[in-house]
């Protein structure tokens, strides 16, 4: 065991939720709460490396309807940065292929005594419908298009990092923001932060509806790009295309692509995001994907911070699965 | 069978211009007469029900329904679907063909009739299809569907996709003087989508039915119909340009009817924010102008009549990830409180329109001698309390499923009784 003296500082408490679904239906509290807590929890495992032990005895699962390597392996990693038992429970795997509703799989995985449901699904809602069906916290790791709370708190997480203050600060989200929950966590958590929006595309991809939230909508890489403080690079998203939104991925690049002409143009101290998996020479070429500005590493570093702070905020203040109400005070359960 | 006197109830009957309180006496199963209840008392019958305070209409119809069966009786049979047809006020339904086979043989449609004969509920009018096995590549045997009783031709659940078959049907359908009730969608354009394409599947992710979807192939049917001088009915109509479409083609003269769906005038996109499956359909929930433009349709006749398009599914089909949950709701046990409630009550359309729409309306375009309660006529009788305030309760339903998005919604206006053929088929609370 580590020392334990991390241990005995409380952790941030108050989470009025069970769940974590998505960032549209939080206040900015809620937000400022989810991202005070990932950062008393990187300080407290220096830099997501150390082991804690506040949520040893619990069991996360999860459930992943689809295809991730990168955060199902941060959450098992942020699970067992804080002790917790991690059961990986992939469709492929699953009864599921044998007929049985994914409600009723997610049902028998809490009748073994679980203590919180992450669930990725290519389907918008299914968290939420799972949500309804089950006692345990469930945490939204993607579902579909619509949202991936823990990405959009770990992208805002890395800024403020660097900038401290969200208010005021201009992000451009750029690239298949129809098809991308990342813009849409990214959305609703900088907004309500005070942070200026600007989404950039082609039509077919970036909606004008999307002015009706107040957020700017910009089909002109280049005119933003002086302007903005962040540019968030969004992956364009062949598997979930009905039809190809553009003519072809080189003219697509030509438009769209973060190059290092681009970036002569930009702020001096503009932050470059991308929440990979990347597409280098598509969404970014390869030496801005590199350079000092980019912050794609540290992304994967707040990550684990960020799903910490998330497992602990939904799950270790509730009593274990299967014991009396807690009796600890929260933060001390060791 | 004797008399059945219904006695000082507001009968509202637009076949006659009648809308005044009355009694109407009903002998061996049909109208006798509808009395001056000062004047000419029509005397004592063998039965009387007071109606006073409650609306007298001809039977309602839906010319909407989808009993499932045969195929899919875990979703609802003939039984359970005209039990809830009467719990909701109609004395007759009209079946939509996309049941397992699909209803394009005669022996399909008997096998209808005397399924609806042995349930001996109300009566069920058979909607053929329009395509062999509703494949949309040719005509289904429609002149022998005629002779066995079908009253108009659907492929509903999908539109004719084949632009030629569907001109070829409408040009047949002429020899019948039937109408084709067409879904209308370009599947191109709606393909994977469970909702309403706007805000708000773009907040969700969702992927999105345009509008558009719906009015380029209600554009290319009126274009058809006027073409070919075939009767065109639009179902479900959900979109505000739609409603717009069927307006001016009504007004160079061609022969186009609609229909509307309680839920396209109640829901908007905004159900969609849980992600609920029960607000599922297609088309889709739209947009508050949509609502809008289609109350402003059935208040100026562009929408002819109201129907249901009851579409049950067992709960388990429906409590799945929303793009894998089908499309459709329940109607008929909903329907007259949601009209009420949103329609009347509101004083955009006053009862002889409701009825109209609910009844007159919906047996002219069907072709069927009901919808009036002209003496002579079939019996087929609804008694609507249009005060009673009342809440949904799914699992009061008769139908065999519960797929409502109503569940809890208080509503006012309630069928207090359905006669069928001069008999009492359905009092509340007997």
């Amino acid at each position: 065991m580590p020392t334990p003296s991390a241990d005995h500082e409380p952790f941030p408490s108050g989470w009025p939720h069970r769940h974590l679904l998505d960032l549209e239906r939080l206040s900015p509290d809620d937000i400022r709460l989810l991202l005070d807590t990932a950062a008393r929890f990187k300080e407290a495992t220096d830099g997501c490396r150390r082991k804690l032990s506040v949520l040893a005895g619990r069991t996360i699962v999860n459930l992943f309807f689809e295809n991730s390597t990168r955060t199902r392996t941060s959450f098992s990693l942020a699970a067992r940065r804080l002790g917790a038992d991690v059961v990986d429970f992939t469709a492929s795997s699953s009864s599921l292929s044998k007929g049985e509703s994914f409600i009723d799989t997610a049902k028998n995985l809490e009748a073994m005594g679980i203590d919180a449901v992450v669930v990725r699904h290519a389907t918008p809602g299914t968290p939420h419908l799972l949500a309804e069906h089950l006692d345990v916290g469930v945490i939204n790791a993607g579902d579909g298009p619509h949202e991936h709370p823990t990405q959009g708190l770990l992208d805002i997480f890395s800024i403020r990092e660097r900038r401290g203050d969200l208010a005021g600060v201009t992000v451009g989200l750029v690239g298949d923001i129809a098809h991308s929950r990342t813009a849409r966590s990214n959305l609703w958590g900088l907004v309500k932060l005070g942070a200026k929006v600007i989404l950039c595309g082609p039509p077919t991809l970036v909606s004008q509806r999307w002015r009706e939230l107040g957020v700017e909508v910009s089909h002109d890489l280049d005119a933003i790009v002086p302007r903005c403080d962040v540019l968030n690079l969004l992956r364009i998203q062949f598997e979930r295309q009905n039809t190809r939104p553009f003519p072809s991925v080189r003219e697509y690049a030509h438009l769209y692509a973060m190059t290092k002409e681009r970036l002569k143009r930009a702020k001096k101290d503009l932050l470059i995001l991308a929440p990979g998996p990347i597409n280098r020479g598509v969404e970014v070429t390869a030496d801005v994907a590199d350079c000092p500005q980019s912050l794609i590493l540290d992304q994967v570093t707040n990550g684990l911070a960020v799903r910490m702070g998330v497992l602990w905020l939904t799950c270790g203040q509730r009593a274990p699965a299967g014991t009396a109400a807690a009796t600890q005070p929260p933060g001390r359960i060791v | 069978m004797g008399t059945l006197l219904i006695r000082g109830g507001r009968v509202v009957d637009p076949s006659q211009g009648i809308d005044r309180i009355d009694d109407v006496l009903v002998r061996d199963g049909l109208v006798v007469a509808i009395g001056h209840a000062d004047t000419q008392p029509l005397g004592k019958a063998d039965e009387t029900i007071d109606a006073t305070g409650l609306v007298v209409t001809p039977g309602l119809i839906d010319m909407h329904v989808h009993l499932r069966e045969p195929g899919r009786e875990e979703d609802e049979t003939i039984e359970t679907g005209t039990r809830a047809a009467i719990a909701g006020g109609f004395t007759s339904v009209a079946c939509i063909p996309n049941t397992e086979p699909p209803i394009d043989s005669q022996s399909t449609v008997e096998f209808i009739h005397q399924k609806a004969a042995r349930a001996d509920t109300c009566n069920v009018f058979v909607v053929g299809c329009v395509s062999r096995n509703r494949e949309g590549k040719e005509l289904a045997d429609i002149g022998q569907l005629v002779e066995a009783g079908a009253v108009a031709f659907s492929d509903d659940g999908a539109p004719v996709y084949d632009a030629e078959l569907m001109r070829r049907a409408f040009e047949y359908c002429r020899m019948f003087d039937k109408a084709i009730l067409a879904h209308e969608e370009v599947l191109e354009l709606s393909r994977g989508g469970v909702m309403h394409e706007g805000l708000v599947s773009l907040v969700l992710g969702l992927t999105g039915m345009p509008a558009a979807a719906e009015d380029v192939m209600i554009g290319r049917d009126i274009a058809l119909a006027e073409t070919t001088g075939g009767r065109l009915h639009v179902m479900h109509v959900s979109t505000a340009s739609g409603v717009d479409l069927i307006r001016s083609a009504k007004q160079r003269g061609a022969r186009v009817t609609a229909e509307a769906c309680p839920h396209h005038f109640t829901l908007t996109d905004e159900s969609l924010r849980g992600f609920d499956s029960n607000s599922k359909m297609s088309p889709p929930l739209r947009t508050a102008a949509d609502v809008e433009a289609i109350i402003a349709g059935i208040v100026d006749g562009t929408i002819d009549c109201i129907a249901t398009d009851h579409a049950p599914h067992a709960r388990e089909k429906k409590m799945l990830e929303i793009d894998r949950a089908p499309f459709g709701i329940l109607g008929l046990e909903t329907a007259v409180g949601l009209c009420v409630t949103r329609l009347v009550a509101t004083g955009r359309i006053g009862w002889p329109r409701l009825v109209e729409a609910m009844s007159t309306l919906p047996a002219r375009i069907l072709g069927v001698n009901r919808g009036t309660l002209r003496p002579g006529a079939v019996a087929d009788i609804t008694l609507i309390d249009p005060n009673l305030s009342w809440q949904v309760d799914v699992r009061q339903f008769q139908s065999k499923s519960v797929n409502s998005p109503f569940d809890r919604w208080t509503l006012k206006g309630r069928a207090m009784a359905t006669i069928v053929g001069g008999r009492v088929k359905y009092r509340l609370g007997h």
